[in-house]
């Protein structure tokens, strides 16, 4: 096991990873050594599928707007779950970013005079959602990735996966990586560390994600006995292509698109009469259900997939062309259609992982509430900090990557900077962990006799399952059932079979780590959903059909325990400035 | 449903050499050929190896050479090949790590740092301080916006016969991005960007065959912006030789 030593370790690519990898080099005067150590090839990370924008108060006078509406109606979004204090800084650093990013070459889409445009979204009170036509991920990141190649600082590891995190006596140390390519387990250490490996979408098996997005940071924190938070909270998008699940942007709402069910009714009268197609995801995917359920979806029977359609058709040949050419290149690549001419059949899918690794403000993480581990942070979809507490507004997502990348990326520069070389010294504890770790994945998954299940299948079941028992709507008895089931689901997973036992490129090793990663990421949504036994945001109990604020207006938080059922704790919400209030759009 | 179809992977693995494989998967009327491999892996052999993520044109890992053309596996579907036997390659001209699988970091990752991809200020202070946003009028966003769509998959390095005869041409991808990068009204930095690629092994070397751009899955025309290139660094000698008289 080779041993490599840098000042900050990154894991994960996406925009919130290299933001603070940018940051951290900024800050450091490219002093530091940095690795991104990435599962993918790094410009290749889910940021890139983002489409339809990133909020931030750009032009307030104009639009009538302000940090504090930016801020109000992202809490109101959030039904009231979200911290307060961190989504004010959300509302006052995002509009800089974009400007930043304006500044590393990013193609945003402008208005005649030159200044940049902004569009309407879902839940957003005024036009704030600055875009770069519907590739606004995708372009930002390859802005972003691009501007790294500024830097010989900072060293990018492709294809590394990281399959532990290694503390120690409660500090950071690194993180045991395997190298896809030559198949060997590397010990990384660091003097200071950031998780950033988004979300975990993939655990369903109709969603909008890549299929990198198994939620692998938020698993091995979990196991490393780093709290989560707010797992029960998963964003499902009202409009994923049937049958990919591929996302088809809300910006085609915000740029003026209707739902209609079989009757060609514009149903979202009945459930949002105000904002209609531009209420929060939550609302509207409970919406498009309940049109299902009712008898007013129709049938793909290929796919077995009910569904409804996103009409678009009266937008024009130059929205299509000037604001939303990706999704017309879309459905006619996938499905053969022109979205010109025909609806498009969409169906809500997982779309985002609103809970995450316990942090603080700032996105350090906490051992638990009163212990901040001193030199790691977790920074976008893998945080909670939480900015969109039970359901996030969409372009809110894209703001809190390069928000708290910056921010992440200079606190763990400033760290770094200070810490003496002496952290990077190995210890016996490190060393053995690392190589239990070692002798975990090499010797328990590669010396395995044949005979085993197959683990694609189990996580097909586990995907199913996920869909079917933890979706949109959840019932007390059925989570139970779930959990039943998710437990003899682990129980095969110990015996799957690996078929590929070669080191190079070994694609069905990663995989197994994968599935295993996605069985805790599951365990820690279906044991908060369990537990709090009400309706908020994106988690609805038809058992507790309301918002209780007595009993839960309050962050849950997960503890693994090996061998034991997890420990489920509290967290009180920071409220600043908004009591709660009912949400009406 | 199109129906069963068969499928022929050629392989590699380092100490075996190149082979076929070949599987029959049911596909439907979307049923992609990454669809198609994803789901040899996980029903029928999981030894196969294949690079993906996306799934929808955007992030470019499974680029790949599909009945004979370089394409993306995820956009490409079964029906559209309009045959019932489909026939799939690692890319060509880069080295294969295994199956399907190339290695790009030399010919894609490095070349394309070369030609220093970002907006060149001659105030670096001022350009990360960011306090006020560049204009940028949507004419001026015209101007090089087409050329911003690469997503780095390789399929245009993949289709080039210089880059096959000339490893060491910088290639097409990295020549677009020049441009791209160039041509922005936010950039101050063309003369020092074209300087790298004034060379036998940079611009000079493209002999217009335009393989790269009829492969381009997302529409950038690096064979064009090639052209353009030359063009700008011809008018730079013909102006700095009427300066010398």
């Amino acid at each position: 096991m080779e041993i490599l030593r840098y000042d900050i370790l990154i894991l994960g690519s996406g925009l919130a990873g290299l933001r603070a990898a940018l940051q951290a080099s900024i800050v450091s005067n490219g002093k530091l050594r940095i690795a991104v150590i990435s599962k993918v090839q790094a410009m290749r990370s889910h940021s890139v599928a983002a489409e339809g924008g990133i909020s931030g108060v750009l032009y307030p006078k104009e639009y009538n707007d302000s940090f504090s509406l930016h801020a109000y109606d992202t809490v109101k979004g959030s039904d009231f779950l979200a911290d307060q204090d961190a989504v004010e800084i959300l509302a006052r650093l995002a509009p800089e970013e974009i400007r930043f990013f304006d500044h590393l070459g990013t193609p945003w889409s402008r208005l005649p005079d030159g200044r940049i445009a902004q569009r309407p979204f879902g839940g957003m009170s005024v036009p704030r959602t600055a875009y770069a036509a519907d590739k606004t991920g995708f372009f930002m990141m390859s802005t972003l990735y691009s501007n790294l190649q500024r830097f010989d600082n900072v060293e990018i590891f492709h294809e590394h996966i990281a399959t532990s995190i290694l503390l120690e006596n409660g500090v950071f140390r690194g993180f045991t990586v395997l190298d896809l390519e030559s198949g060997e387990m590397n010990l990384f250490l660091g003097k200071a560390g950031i998780i950033a490996t988004g979300g975990g979408a993939r655990v369903y098996s109709f969603t909008t994600v890549s299929q990198a997005s198994t939620g692998d940071g938020i698993a091995i924190a979990y196991r490393a006995g780093i709290p989560v938070k707010d797992m029960e909270f998963v964003q499902f998008h009202p409009t994923a292509l049937i049958p990919s699940g591929t996302l088809i942007t809300e910006a085609a709402r915000g740029e003026g698109g209707y739902l209609i069910n079989r009757l060609g009714e514009r149903f979202m009268k009945r459930y949002a009469p105000q904002k209609m197609e531009l209420a929060p995801r939550d609302i509207i995917s409970r919406a498009m259900i309940t049109e299902i359920i009712e008898g007013r979806g129709l049938r793909d029977e290929e796919s077995g997939l009910d569904y409804l359609y996103l009409d678009l058709r009266h937008l024009g040949e130059r929205v299509f062309r000037d604001k939303l050419p990706m999704i017309r290149e879309i459905t006619r690549k996938l499905i053969n259609l022109d979205p010109l001419s025909e609806p498009i059949p969409v169906l809500p899918a997982a779309h985002y992982t609103m809970g995450g690794i316990h942090v603080d403000t700032y996105g350090q993480v906490m051992l638990d509430d009163k212990t901040p581990i001193p030199n790691l942070w977790a920074a976008g979809e893998v945080a909670a900090v939480s900015i969109h507490g039970a359901n996030r507004l969409g372009s809110n997502a894209l703001s809190e990557c390069v928000v708290w990348g910056r921010i992440t990326g200079s606190l763990a520069a400033d760290y770094a900077l200070k810490a003496p070389d002496t952290m990077l010294n190995i210890s016996q504890i490190v060393t053995n962990k690392a190589r239990e770790e070692e002798s975990r994945v090499f010797d328990r998954l590669i010396h395995r006799e044949v005979g085993g299940e197959n683990p694609y299948l189990i996580k097909r079941e586990l995907q199913r399952m996920m869909d079917d028992m933890v979706g949109i709507f959840r019932d007390g008895s059925i989570l139970g059932e779930a959990w039943s089931k998710l437990k003899r689901l682990k129980e095969r997973m110990s015996q799957a079979r690996l078929e590929y036992v070669g080191k190079t490129y070994n694609n069905n090793l990663r995989d197994i780590l994968e599935i295993n990663n996605m069985i805790s990421v599951a365990e820690t949504i279906i044991v908060g959903a369990i537990t709090r036994r009400e309706s908020r945001g994106a988690h609805y109990r038809l058992d507790y059909p309301s918002r209780d604020d007595t009993n839960y207006l309050k962050h849950t938080i997960v503890y693994y325990r090996v061998g034991e059922e997890p420990i489920v704790t509290y967290t009180p919400v920071r409220i600043t400035l908004w009591k709660p209030e009912e949400r009406r759009y | 449903m199109v129906g069963e179809v068969k499928v022929r992977v050629k392989r590699f693995e380092s100490g075996k050499g190149f082979y076929y494989r070949e599987y029959r998967v049911k596909a439907g009327k979307y049923t992609t050929v990454l669809d198609a491999l994803i789901n040899i892996i996980e029903e029928q052999d999981s030894t196969l190896a294949v690079r993906y993520s996306c799934r929808m044109g955007i992030c470019g890992s499974c680029a790949m050479v599909i009945n004979g053309v370089p394409r993306l596996a995820c956009e490409t579907t079964i029906r559209s090949l309009k045959t019932d036997t489909i026939t799939v390659e690692p890319m060509y001209n880069f080295p294969v790590v295994r199956d399907l699988v190339a290695r790009v970091n030399e010919l894609l990752f490095n070349n394309h740092r070369r030609v220093k991809p970002y907006l060149i200020r001659r105030d670096l202070g001022e350009q990360f301080k960011a306090e006020a946003e560049y204009k940028q009028t949507p004419l001026e966003l015209a101007e090089y916006l087409a050329y911003s769509y690469c997503i780095m998959c390789g399929l245009c390095i993949s289709a080039c016969p210089i880059v096959y005869e000339k490893p060491n041409f910088i290639g097409p991808q990295a020549l677009a991005q020049a441009l791209r990068w160039t041509i922005d009204s936010r950039d101050e930095g063309g003369d020092e960007r074209l300087k790298i690629v004034d060379s036998l092994d940079g611009v000079w070397a493209c002999e217009y065959i335009g393989a790269c751009s009829k492969v381009c899955p997302k529409g950038v025309d690096p064979a064009g912006a090639i052209q353009r290139l030359k063009i700008m660094l011809t008018i730079n000698t013909a102006k700095s030789l009427l300066k010398l008289k």
